[in-house]
């Protein structure tokens, strides 16, 4: 496998490195302690972070130390102010911050409490999906070991850096990963996202200005922080600087979440790290990003898995969860589940999400089902014409309508294949697709 | 009725956690479900509204919208069968067949003896270990036919 610098994962693979004896002995806090014991200021931190290229993982990879200085000044904006972290983990093919907060709950919690730091914010909420029962537990030991020596709290090292975090747990709505609506959702509420403007600098959590970031995302601070923007723009791309996790999923010998530089080839992520497509099959194509991220051919698979570069070919980086298709799988059905996914979780604030995530499943599963009609392939662009992009209050309604025209942009011919033999032409003859009686 | 003392006590303390009382909802929820028949019942619903100063409707409104609150009462032992992508990929129809053939529930339906309540679940973001199953409140993965069958005899003892 191939061989490149890491140190995302590295503590992570280290026994027991999740209690606070053994990560502190393999250097977690210590990016913290620097910064306070030097009285390394805020502004100082923001500009490392800026100068490091550092973009968001949660999906949307816009700049961290960019969106950090978005927030107002304390002096003339008083208002007390949150940090938000995105644990809500649920974009179809995604299983990486959950590695993090398990594996290296205190690498992450001291991330927290720098970026924290940064935008000068007393307290942090860690908005966990709540059936991640298993990380939950890990970040929330994590929390009382480190506030019991004195990292979490009042005056932490005996700076006067004051910091509370508290662990908060959602309950099963995709929605609530999108910023605004996690914001509702943590203030008890349906978790409807908000029109933007107001942006969450300005107006986040209870009206106070607010950032949100991604678990994955201020896990990079502290190594920032301490070993400097070159160190960090030594990996990666011009543009996409840094490591990222990659999961991969899907029908790839080795399944898993790596760590890996921007820019390393999608082929090399399926041959070398993943062991290639499994079963000896060759590759029909693969989502790069999650479900969110349009589908791409087998002969895109030579693409480097950096922001710039996917984007060319017409898909996303999304959150570099690479689902992979061998080919015996049948595009119709696996949209058909994308599609189902979107229906179900739109949140039904906006007409063309609401209506068109319905539409759209609705067809799919009467293409796959041998019940559609030539004229549903082009219902289906028109339909996600009329839902993307940013014509709603937030991205799902694209998260849902992007997919479909790559799909059939990609693969019309399979679509056709279903119309004209009036069924799913990759289910083996005589069988059908189990439908379960109540199954949504 | 009123919430138990304990959860009350518990309660109290996760109020100072947010500057509005409000915020505390869903993980009071949460805590109820686990504490209170694995379900949220309308008492349930009144008493949380009652404790949080919020209208009942107020937190059926919310309750509702979350797919981990259960409006009815489950089986003992709940499983819930992821069936995004990422798990289809790698056998999740027929991981679902088996469990229910096992547990003799259908999809979003408890058991005639009501031991178990399968569910259908999106993506548990344990997409690199496909196929899944969350039991219980524990995650299952990797399975094939065997692992599931060796699940379900350990459970309750063997019964
Ligand atoms: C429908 C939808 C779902 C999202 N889900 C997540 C999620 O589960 N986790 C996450 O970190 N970001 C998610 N995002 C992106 C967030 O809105 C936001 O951009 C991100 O948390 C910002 O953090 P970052 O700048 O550190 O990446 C989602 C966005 C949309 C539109
Ligand atoms: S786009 Fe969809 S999910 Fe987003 S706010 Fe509108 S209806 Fe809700
Ligand atoms: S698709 Fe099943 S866990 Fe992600």
């Amino acid at each position: 496998m191939s061989n490149y610098p890491t140190y995302l994962l590295d503590r992570a693979k280290i026994t027991d490195a999740h209690t606070l004896a053994v990560a502190q002995k393999h250097g977690a806090y210590e990016a913290l302690r620097k910064v306070l014991k030097e009285g390394i200021s805020y502004a100082e931190v923001i500009r490392v972070v800026k100068d490091s290229g550092l973009r968001g993982r949660g999906g949307a990879g816009f700049s961290t130390g960019m969106k950090w200085s978005f927030m107002p000044d304390p002096v003339t904006d008083p208002r007390p102010r949150y940090l938000a972290i995105n644990a809500d983990e649920s974009e179809p093919g995604t299983c990486k911050d959950r590695v993090l907060m398990e594996q290296d709950p205190h690498g992450f919690l001291e991330g927290c409490l720098l970026s924290a730091y940064a935008i000068r914010a007393k307290v942090i909420y860690i908005y966990v999906r709540g059936e991640y029962r298993a990380p939950y537990n890990r970040v929330l030991a994590a929390i009382a070991q480190a506030r019991a020596a004195g990292l979490i709290g009042k005056k932490i090292l005996g700076s006067d850096f004051d910091c509370e975090v508290w662990m908060h747990k959602g309950a099963g709505a995709y929605i609530c990963g999108e910023e605004t609506g996690l914001m509702e959702s943590l203030e008890g509420k349906r978790g409807h996202p908000r029109p933007k403007p107001p942006f969450p600098a300005a107006f986040g959590l209870w009206g106070q200005p607010t950032t949100v970031n991604n678990v994955e995302t201020v896990f990079n601070a502290p190594f920032i922080v301490l070993r400097g923007a070159e160190w960090f723009k030594s990996m990666g791309t011009k543009t996409s600087t840094g490591n990222l996790l990659v999961g991969v999923s899907g029908h790839v010998n080795r399944p898993g979440v790596y760590e890996l530089p921007f820019g390393v080839s999608c082929r090399e992520i399926l041959e070398d790290v993943c062991g290639g497509v499994w079963k000896q099959r060759k590759l029909k194509g693969f989502l790069p990003g999650g479900s969110s991220t349009g589908v791409l051919t087998a002969a895109f698979i030579d693409t480097p898995m950096e922001h710039d570069a996917i984007k060319q070919t017409g898909s996303m980086l999304g959150t570099a969860a690479m689902i992979v298709m061998d080919e015996t799988a049948c595009m119709v059905r696996a949209h058909e589940i994308i599609a189902r996914f979107y229906e179900h979780e739109s949140c039904g604030q906006c007409s063309q999400c609401r209506e068109g995530t319905q539409w759209l499943h609705q067809i799919f599963h009467r293409i796959e089902h041998g019940k559609g009609r030539m004229e549903d392939i082009d219902m289906l662009v028109t339909l996600s014409r009329g839902m993307a992009p940013a014509k709603t209050i937030c991205a799902l309604s694209d998260a849902a309508a992007i997919p479909t025209l790559a799909a059939v942009q990609h693969f019309r011919g399979e679509f056709e294949d279903h119309v004209k033999q009036a069924c799913c032409p990759f289910l083996p003859a005589g069988t059908k697709r189990p439908v379960f009686a109540g199954a949504h | 009725m009123a919430l138990p003392a304990r959860l009350t006590t518990e309660f109290t303390e996760l109020l100072t956690h947010y500057p509005k009382k409000q915020a505390a909802l869903i993980p009071i929820l949460h805590r109820c479900q686990e504490e209170l028949g694995g379900w949220i019942s309308p008492q349930t619903m009144e008493d949380c509204a009652e404790f949080l100063g919020l209208e009942a409707v107020e937190v059926y409104g919310v309750a509702s919208f979350y797919p981990m609150f259960r409006m009815r009462p489950p089986g003992k032992h709940v499983v819930s069968v992821c069936h995004n992508i990422s798990c289809a990929l790698r056998g999740a129809d027929d991981l679902l067949a088996q469990v229910c053939e096992i547990t003799g529930a259908a999809p979003h339906h408890t058991s005639a003896d009501g031991r178990f309540t399968v569910a259908t679940v999106e993506c548990q973001g344990a997409c690199a270990n496909a196929p899944m199953f969350d039991l219980d409140g524990v995650y299952h993965e990797d399975l094939t036919p065997e692992k599931v069958v060796k699940i379900f005899g350990g459970l309750d003892g063997g019964k």
